[in-house]
């Protein structure tokens, strides 16, 4: 071996040592975070926890049924309203992207994307919440799905791009029209990579709290009114993360770890589902 | 005379890519295009069906009648004559789903059939593209794992499931090994009987096996086109001869 080839085989172990330590470095928040929560709130987690209310000041012990219902029902208002939204402005972006009026949906959706949480909630506060003069789910909803929206509609547009002009063309040319196409070939095409960025838009936003402290607010009870404030899981872990109580220090972190496993079954679940249609592409 | 063109001009924006095309392709016959890259073989093909007509800023002058029928005049639908003129591609291009999916697709698009007689169908264009025989026992399983050759015909049969009269084949052995070509040659041969076919080749052992008219572009024109046989043996262009002996392109 010369002095050549073993500087080079030298330099590659190298570059692949400092990638995987990179790897490693990137790695080590996610593990610690599910390690923290996991070792912190597997310990209040019971039946009661999903079942019960939360306890009365200075009692011990009850549960989040009520923010867990909260959570999902606001999580899938916001989606009932981004995911059709943005997944036709997508198709309208990626079909139409030379056009003017495409560049100014798409920077406007990149703007959306930046405008902080916080402001979120106070704009959805503005017209949903003062107007009516209560808080309510609906508000909480509408302030999650507002902060979907720009995320489902550029993941859409980009995967659509995506998809070869050969299949569009095969569709043509067997007498498909501009629109069939699309709706026959080229979104199922990218369907598998649009459900997966549309359930991290959802996840992303289920741990959000602060668009929710000014619309859906929180709720000590069992409320499944739309038009009444609702308790989400985010409100209360930090409602009860800021207390005094050791007691509700507790259920903070098992709302933390029920939160955390709510994201990854739900993820897992939009991975199986679209296996079916990702072995379509593959072939195996 | 199945297809005429006459007169055709063909711009790329600004930029012109065929000149003055004049041809006749006969029906029943097998009609191929050869000459070096970027020669306007392609562009032309794609005239035939109006496939050109999703590329921004294409532009065409003259005309192209098939049967008698002018492709270009304004009363003409692109999405219907696309069915009567199918259309297969250098790159074979199954869509993600599975192998019955694929050839059902354009009957479903276009209301054909359904039911049994849909399967029926299925069957008859995958026999008509001799691929019936591999892929009959696993008909859901996806497209994308069948071999480059058998996707090929797979895209064959797809396009003969909506019974076209005319067969436009651009370049569709060029990515397959000689085995999956000389298929691919045996099936054209065949498909002949029933089909007007034309193909762009670049390869010219190829042309001269399987067509019976073949015409050589050369820089957006049409330099020569006559019976295969002739075009081969005895050229009237030097152009024409410098290219199938070889000397260029």
């Amino acid at each position: 071996m010369t002095f050549r080839d073993w500087r080079r085989r030298a330099l590659s172990s190298v570059m692949i040592g400092l990638s995987m330590a990179a790897v490693l470095a990137a790695l080590i928040p996610v593990a610690l975070i599910l390690f923290f929560v996991l070792a912190k709130g597997i310990g209040s987690i019971n039946w009661a926890f999903f079942t019960h209310m939360p306890a009365p000041v200075g009692e011990v012990g009850g549960g989040m049924a009520n923010a867990i219902l909260g959570s999902l029902t606001m999580v899938g208002l916001g989606a009932l309203i981004a995911v059709p939204l943005g997944v036709i402005a997508g198709i309208y972006l990626s079909e139409f992207h030379g056009s003017t009026f495409a560049s100014v949906v798409r920077f406007s959706a990149d703007t959306l994307n930046g405008v902080p949480s916080i402001v979120i909630g106070v704009f959805v506060y503005a017209i949903f919440v003062l107007p009516v003069k209560h808080f309510s789910a609906l508000a909480g909803g509408a302030a999650l799905g507002v902060m979907m929206l720009p995320v489902i509609t550029r993941t859409t547009e980009e995967l659509l791009r995506l998809v070869p002009m050969a299949l569009r063309e095969g569709a043509y040319a067997l007498g498909a029209t501009r629109s069939r196409a699309m709706f026959t070939v080229v979104l199922p095409a990218a369907l598998p990579g649009i459900l997966t960025g549309i359930i991290l838009a959802l996840a992303r936003t289920a741990g959000e709290t602060a668009p929710l402290l000014f619309t859906s607010l929180n709720n000590q009870f069992w409320s499944t009114s739309l038009n009444k404030p609702m308790a989400s899981l985010t409100v209360q872990v930090y409602t009860y993360a800021t207390s005094p109580s050791e007691d509700w220090h507790r259920q903070a972190w098992a709302g933390a770890l029920v939160l955390v496993m709510i994201v990854l079954v739900c993820s897992l679940a939009a991975r199986f589902a679209t296996r079916r249609l990702e072995r379509m592409h593959t072939g195996h | 005379m199945k297809i005429t063109v006459e007169h055709l001009n063909f711009y790329y924006g600004a930029k012109k890519a065929l000149t003055d095309i004049s041809i006749e392709m006969k029906a029943n016959e097998v009609t191929a295009f050869i000459g070096p890259s970027g020669c306007g073989k392609s562009t032309f093909l794609r005239t035939l069906n109006r496939m050109n007509d999703i590329i921004p800023g294409a532009r065409v002058e003259g005309s192209v009648k098939i049967d008698g029928a002018d492709l270009y005049a304004s009363g003409t639908d692109a999405v219907l004559l696309r069915r009567k003129v199918g259309m297969v591609f250098q790159k074979s291009n199954p869509f993600p789903k599975s192998i019955f999916e694929n050839v059902a697709y354009g009957l479903r698009i276009n209301g054909m059939a359904k039911g049994r007689e849909l399967a029926e169908q299925v069957e008859a264009s995958l026999k008509a593209a001799a691929l019936w025989e591999e892929v009959k026992d696993r008909l859901h399983d996806p497209a994308m794992a069948l071999s480059g050759g058998q996707q090929q015909r797979l895209c064959i049969a797809r396009a003969l499931a909506v019974r076209p009269e005319v067969l436009l084949m651009d370049e569709p052995a060029s990515a397959l090994d000689p085995i999956a070509t000389q298929r691919i040659e045996e099936l054209i041969y065949v498909l002949k009987k029933d089909y007007t076919i034309v193909i762009v080749t670049h390869n010219m052992q190829q042309a001269a096996r399987v067509s019976d008219a073949t015409a050589f572009f050369w820089m957006g024109k049409l330099i020569e086109f006559g019976p295969t046989p002739s075009m081969f043996t005895g050229p009237r262009e030097k152009l024409t001869e410098d290219y199938i002996t070889g000397r260029f392109g």
